[in-house]
């Protein structure tokens, strides 16, 4: 049946539809308690088959994907990138009124702001990155603003820098610690977006009443008040959800009847999110195969068709591509490209041994072929070597064709985190609904490294920044030596470190609480405080050189390192040699030990990851020389990669070096960029598709976390470089994300094409 | 130690001279391979990409216990992606005893085992060697003794007799043919070393492989010239034709 043929359905079907949007479901406990794992458990339909019964985009599909490809040209040639943005209007859920790209061809509905492409300002995270970024691409914010920020409206920038201490302020300033969430949204809260679909708003408020009613007890102390503040934050998000439903003409106050509004609903309550949180990353959680469930049914009803179904789901990733945030050019320089980290996993296995892949999750690959490469939304695959051959097939197809999936371990993961979790941002997994994480950016290791043979001096700008510890005299640097010296250091960071997250998020919950995406959780949630470290494999090869090699010191006039002589070889991580490899696994227990001992705010459990996104780069450049034999303002490698041009071994040797980090010490991830030319792939396609998924299993079966898989010559980016016109889908994976490669800066494109291209011998 | 983990009687460890190696190659061999390439090779081609590789104590010395131990650490993964073990060159039959020990250690670790020579050698390949070898990746460059001569320096002969005896074994081959224009792409040649491809019966794929100037720069280093400065790579509707002569003998080629 035609899209044509579903309007006609008379209104009396329509309503009795909408009266059982339940029906032909499974009963369970998810008709009792907000319990979406139960429903989807109960209710998927697992697919082990081949990706024949897939259908190309419809002509309304191609025709919309042709006005917004058309918006994104001019968006490229628009200063800094950014086409429109708001200077009046304070974002809010309710805030802008319906728009639309072309309403004629669209299915699925709704925009961030009043225009496509158009930015929404979200002060409330602070008010100089929301000024400084609307002046750098030319707009005035309205003097209306200026009134109320910073002197009517107090925000959480300025909340976190009231309580910032001075050993904070010099870490930040030196690099040693950099992208803290201390000047807009943190992100990384993953809202159970399926909850409005399944439930309605209605069911979600009666359930966070009783919540409320389950905090009326004896003593209300700090802890119950925020909570029950919270909540009825919560409850306001939740109605104003609704209003925002109204505004396009939806009655969010049911749960979805039919798989239309299926993908509608879970769509607006994520599009609510956004257009009230700027986070750094706003996952999308795991909606695909769950929304399966209602594809499926419509499907059994004779009401939809393969085509229809995939015109959902191509329109709402057309949807999920358009999403932008106001950033500032420094910010860009951090995260390059302007990342959204709109995450959605697929894949997967239940725990009771069913692969959680659905016809949808292929759908959503889908998109890839039928609208071409993107980086968003950051489509990630929950790996297991038992997932059906037919799924890894079409995974592996895709990613050769577009290089825009990563890849994650459910086998690793399910142990922790069950079966409902998601990624957010990139490596990050959470239980969906019950979990959230404070996001902490990262510390650089390499950086400690120096301070530690420089007595807590800074080797750039010769602040004495850490505490003066006795410093290393000797010419020669002694292993034993340096590593006495790190151990307080990263002790030290550590203390630090974790100040710094503490008044970040307690300022976070104050001044820019998430309240649609808490209201999407359950009443009590696990919080982790997830830290991270830069420069991993610097300081692995560093320890390295001067315990196999000979390293000298090369001091400047003030007595401080600032080079090093290396003579003789080292082994070098990213070789699968124990001699180096056994350091890199003892730099991350080491630094997660020192950080587990720290105490967080809101008995947030510490966790770190191993990803430094693009900010590799801006590391490298505020770090000096290493032992390892880095020059100066060098990056580092990406993430947990060995460094560039230094894992000579090929790909295994390579992937088994850093699948030797332990994710028990590393549960906020451990991120790795893999780059392989199509040639060394193998010779037919057909090969190429069988030795990628057989390395996805090996590098899965060997304890690896996560593996972003690029398939290009070096020729094609070096192409890219010069001609940006001629590309702009040309999408790579970077650490953890990916981009629109001319969309990086000329720095950030260098340094992807420095980085180790595993081609034949 | 001796590797006594596999059939048969003890296999001791030999001292071999290594030149390099490269995990998850996929070309030599089914899968993801771990590639050992070895040093020393009595052949001297015109186009060789790995002139580094001639000379045996070009490599470094390795027992073959180490490497064995070595690949072991990789095995659970070549098991998953379907891959196994290659040893290549150089050549490898130069040192056969160590290939034996080698190949002998990757069985026992229940690894597929691949043998990348150009046959020159074969004579060094005994049976007990080759029992330890799944797939012989057959190197013939040439199919005319001139041709062979003026191309390697070496007569053509001893590969020929080698693929006939592994054929009388039911050695699988992957034969592998480097076509060079104005070198190897007389079309005589080619339908003639298809047709004695063919009637091997045990060659499971040709793969045509276009000559690449990438090892010119190795040839540089070594302060040589390099002698086929002028030559181009074939275009690929030439490399097609020649994959064409094959497929016309019913050989599966790519």
């Amino acid at each position: 049946m035609n899209t044509a043929a579903m309007s006609l359905r008379s209104d009396t079907e329509q309503r009795a539809t909408a009266e059982d949007p339940w029906r032909g479901f499974t009963p369970g406990t998810w008709q009792r308690e907000i319990n979406l794992r139960d429903f989807i458990l109960g209710n998927v339909t697992p697919y082990e088959g081949e990706a024949g019964f897939l259908a190309g985009a419809t002509e309304r599909t191609a025709a919309l994907w042709d006005k917004v490809s058309d918006l994104l040209r001019q968006e490229r040639a628009a200063k800094g990138h950014v086409l429109d943005a708001d200077t009046e209007m304070v974002s809010s859920i309710t805030a802008h009124p319906a728009a639309y790209v072309d309403r004629d061809l669209e299915v699925i509905v709704g925009l961030q702001t009043d225009k496509p492409l158009k930015r929404a300002i979200m002060p409330f995270g602070g008010w100089r990155m929301v000024k400084t970024g609307l002046e750098a691409y030319g707009f005035t914010p309205s003097p209306r603003l200026k009134e109320v920020f910073p002197g009517l409206r107090k925000t959480h920038n300025d909340g976190v820098f009231d309580v910032y201490t001075d050993e904070v302020l010099r870490c930040r300033k030196s690099g040693l610690i950099t992208g803290l969430p201390d000047a807009y949204g943190r992100g990384r809260i993953i809202g159970d977006y399926r909850r409005l679909t399944l439930y309605g708003a209605d069911r979600l408020i009666a359930d966070k009443r009783d919540q409320m009613g389950s905090l009326d007890v004896t003593v209300l102390d700090e802890a119950v008040l925020r909570l029950r503040e919270e909540i009825a934050e919560q409850i306001r998000a939740l109605e104003e959800l609704k209003e925002l439903g109204a505004i396009y003409g939806f009655d969010l106050s049911r749960p979805a009847a039919t798989a239309r509004e299926a993908v509608q609903w879970t769509y607006l309550a994520y599009l609510a999110s956004i257009k009230e949180a700027n986070g750094a990353a706003m996952s999308l959680g795991r909606v695909s195969s769950f929304l399966d469930i209602y594809i499926q049914r419509d499907m059994a009803e004779g009401t939809l068709t393969e085509a229809e179904a995939q015109e959902l789901i191509d329109q709402f990733v057309i949807k999920l591509r358009m999403v932008r945030f106001l950033r500032t050019p420094e910010y860009d320089e951090l995260f390059s490209g302007d990342p959204t980290w709109v995450t959605e996993c697929l894949g997967g296995m239940a725990l009771d041994g069913r692969p959680l892949v659905t016809r949808s999750s292929f759908r959503m690959l889908q998109t890839l072929h039928n609208l071409g490469p993107a980086p968003e939304p950051n489509l990630t695959v929950l790996w297991s070597e038992r997932l059906p051959q037919g799924f890894k097939d079409f995974c592996a197809e895709t990613s050769i064709k577009s290089s825009s999936v990563q890849y994650e371990n459910d086998d690793l993961m399910r142990p922790y985190w069950g079966d409902d979790y998601g990624i957010a941002c990139c490596v990050s997994a959470m239980r969906i609904g019950k979990q959230m994480q404070f996001f902490g950016a990262r510390a650089n290791l390499a950086k400690a490294l120096l301070y530690a043979i420089n007595d807590g001096r800074d080797e750039v700008s010769g602040d004495q920044v850490a505490p003066a510890f006795a410093p290393i005299t000797d010419d020669v640097l002694d292993y034993d030596a340096v590593v006495e010296r790190l151990l307080p250091m990263m002790e030290w960071l550590a203390r630090v470190y974790m100040n710094a997250l503490n008044a970040i998020h307690f300022m976070h919950d104050k001044y820019m609480y998430e309240r649609l995406e808490m209201a999407l959780h359950d009443r009590d949630v696990l919080r982790t405080m997830a830290c991270g470290i830069a420069g991993l494999s610097v300081v692995a090869d560093s320890l390295s050189a001067i315990r196999h090699a000979r390293v000298t010191v090369v001091r400047d006039d003030r007595g401080l390192a600032t080079d090093f002589r290396v003579e003789g070889d080292y082994p070098a991580f990213g070789n699968n040699d124990a001699r180096v490899d056994d350091i890199a696994v003892w730099l991350v227990e080491t630094f997660m030990g020192v950080l587990r001992k720290q105490k967080a705010y809101r008995d947030a459990v510490p966790t770190q990851s191993v990803l430094t996104i693009t900010s590799n780069v801006v590391y490298g450049k505020k770090t000096g020389s290493t032992p390892d034999g880095r020059k100066a303002g060098e990056p580092f490698a990406p993430g947990a990669n060995p460094m560039h041009g230094r894992d000579h071994k090929g790909a295994l040797a390579s992937m088994a070096s850093v699948a030797k980090l332990p994710y028990e010490h590393a549960q906020d991830g451990i991120s790795y960029t893999f780059t392989i030319v199509p040639s060394a792939l193998g010779a037919t396609e057909e090969e190429r598709i069988a030795n990628l998924t057989g390395m996805l299993d090996g590098y899965v079966g060997a304890g690896g976390h996560h593996i972003n898989v690029n398939v290009f010559d070096k020729e094609t980016l070096l192409h890219a470089m010069d001609h940006p016109e001629l590309y702009p889908q040309l999408t790579i994976r970077v650490s953890g994300y990916a981009v629109n490669f001319v969309k990086l800066t000329r720095e950030q494109q260098l340094d992807v094409i420095n980085r180790t291209f595993h081609a034949k011998h | 130690m001796p590797n006594t983990s596999g059939q048969g009687k003890p296999v001791p460890s030999v001292v071999g001279w290594v030149h390099s190696t490269e995990t998850g190659g996929t070309v030599d061999g089914p899968g993801l391979r771990y590639v050992l390439f070895l040093s020393g090779c009595p052949l001297r081609c015109r186009y060789c990409h790995n002139p580094d590789s001639w000379h045996m104590h070009d490599g470094h010395r390795e027992t073959s216990d180490a490497v064995v131990a070595e690949i072991a650490s990789y095995a659970p993964f070549l098991k998953r992606a379907h891959g196994g073990v290659t040893l290549s060159g150089g050549e490898p039959l130069v040192q056969p005893a160590f290939c034996r020990a080698v190949l002998h250690g990757a069985k026992a670790l229940g690894l597929h085992t691949a043998l990348d020579t150009s046959g020159f050698l074969g004579s060094h390949a005994d049976d007990a060697l080759l029992a330890e070898t799944d797939l012989v990746l057959l190197d013939i460059k040439a199919f005319s003794e001139e041709t062979y001569q003026s191309l390697t320096g070496a007569p053509l002969r001893p590969t020929l007799e080698f693929a006939e005896r592994l054929a009388a074994m039911g050695k699988p081959i992957w034969l592998r043919y480097v076509l060079v224009p104005g070198l190897t792409d007389i079309t005589a040649e080619i339908e003639g070393l298809a047709e004695f491809a063919a009637g091997l019966g045990t060659v499971e794929r040709v793969d045509v492989l276009p000559y690449h100037d990438m090892g010119a720069y190795k040839w540089a280093q070594l302060s040589m010239a390099y002698p086929l400065a002028d030559t181009q790579p074939p275009t690929p509707e030439e490399a097609e034709r020649v994959r064409e002569i094959f497929r016309a003998q019913g050989l599966t080629t790519h």
